[in-house]
């Protein structure tokens, strides 16, 4: 295996780019060494159909579908916590994986809908798992970021690795609970679901190798998504789209760029779930065909910082073709970032 | 390039894009009229850039910029100022 090498740079940067190397604010990428070794999910059972909201919505089922792509999506019982998810997806991974708790180096949660301030889930999650038993006491970080959480997590993690080793990433979210009230809100309720996703990052040489990640925040926009406990969940869906549609292209460009990687050879794009118009358009500015869009948004709905990690833990069990995979997401914040990965030895 | 000009080219874009007329009064919210959604908005903003050859930057993304053909009008012109 040949060691892995910052390719050199083509093009000078921009204006905008110089502002920002100056100003200390982007996150360069240098010479890494993390793998993906696995995913894991879980997604409640009770199934939320746009026939049993439309009513609820004054809207049609075809509508729904229609503006969202979404068809039906999964909402918890309302015993279940976000940790009861992010440990049943944690277990998944680990079983995926060939893992085991005790063997983590870090846990990282990311949630947006978790019920409590502080502490958040992580430490809950870490000592259900068994890892709060380990005589290293495990450190276990919250990343109360929402739907670019796990994005945010693995890009982390990638960093993270060399130093703490085996490190879980897991998104988990009861999206029901911020929306599931009276009056419905038609333009939130159709669109969330509730779900966990996990992935194994580690220095350990595994079946995919991070390459890049590049993330971003802009707190300008920050009251444009959002939500706190008792409040109904805000959501400016002309600001949230106006931006994604920019700023999700531009970040897969920024990790492919400095990779030498053409939109075009990469297998398979994994986004956070958020609707699949957005999708349709991002796959349009790269110029990608659309089937290079992995989708399950239309069976779960916008699981926030779950989707991303449940989309790639079905893309992996379906055997995919071998070459670049970039995990990309934007949300509430704003957050947002991409992540490039390929195959690992 | 005239404002009356200007307007009718922004007029044109917005046909173009929700596939209906722009509405008569300039103020008139094309959120609220339906005439734009969500989508259909990074569309005409394309268009916008297109038509008038300017780059609008990403901290300019403000919805509230192109709620009417006033604003949307005055946006661009700052731009070509």
């Amino acid at each position: 295996m040949t060691e892995f090498q910052e390719p050199a740079r083509t093009t000078e940067p921009d204006a905008a780019e110089k502002a920002r190397l100056a100003a200390g604010s982007a996150v360069r990428a240098g010479p890494v060494r993390a793998y993906l070794h696995g995913f894991g999910a879980h997604v409640p059972a009770r199934v939320v159909t746009n026939a049993a909201l439309a009513e609820r919505l004054g809207r049609t089922p075809e509508w729904i579908e229609s503006a969202s792509g979404i068809r039906e999506r999964r909402w918890a019982s309302p015993e279940t916590s976000v940790a009861d998810l992010a440990v049943a997806a944690a277990e998944d991974c680990l079983v995926r994986t060939g893992s085991n708790a005790a063997s983590l180096g870090m846990l990282i949660v990311a949630s947006g809908s978790a019920s409590r301030g502080f502490p958040g889930p992580a430490v809950e999650v870490a000592a259900r798992l068994g890892m709060s038993t380990a005589l290293n006491a495990t450190p276990a970080l919250d990343l109360p970021i929402a739907s670019a959480g796990s994005l945010f997590g693995l890009a982390l993690a990638m960093r993270l690795a060399d130093t703490y080793g085996d490190i879980l990433v897991v998104g988990a979210e009861k999206m029901s609970a911020l929306i599931e009230r009276a009056p419905l809100d038609a333009n939130t309720a159709m669109l969330f679901g509730d779900g966990a996703g996990a992935a194994l990052v580690s220095s350990r040489p595994g079946r995919w190798r991070l390459l890049d990640a590049a993330i971003h925040s802009d707190g300008q926009y920050r009251g444009d998504l959002a939500w706190q406990p008792g409040d109904a969940l805000q959501m400016n869906g002309l600001s949230v789209i106006l931006q994604a549609s920019r700023k999700l292209p531009a970040a897969i460009g920024e990790v492919l760029e400095r990779q030498g990687v053409a939109a075009q050879d990469v297998g398979a794009f994994l986004l956070h779930q958020a609707n699949l118009n957005l999708l349709t358009r991002v796959a349009k500015a790269l110029g990608v065909a659309q089937e290079k869009m992995f989708t399950n948004l239309e069976r779960y709905g916008n699981t926030s910082s779950a989707s991303l990690l449940i989309a790639a833990a079905e893309w992996e069990a379906a055997n995919p073709a071998p070459g670049p995979v970039v995990f990309a997401a934007f949300g509430a914040g704003f957050h947002w970032g991409a992540v490039l990965a390929d195959a690992g030895s | 390039m005239s404002d009356a000009t200007r307007r009718q080219r922004l007029r044109a874009l917005i046909q173009k894009v929700s596939g209906k007329p722009a509405p008569a009064d300039d103020e008139e919210s094309l959120f609220e009229s339906g005439l734009l959604d969500s989508f259909a908005l990074p569309d005409l903003v394309g268009a916008i850039e297109e038509e008038f050859g300017v780059k609008i930057p990403d901290s300019d993304l403000n919805p509230r910029k192109f709620d009417s053909v006033e604003r949307m009008d005055d946006y661009v012109a700052s731009r070509l100022a």
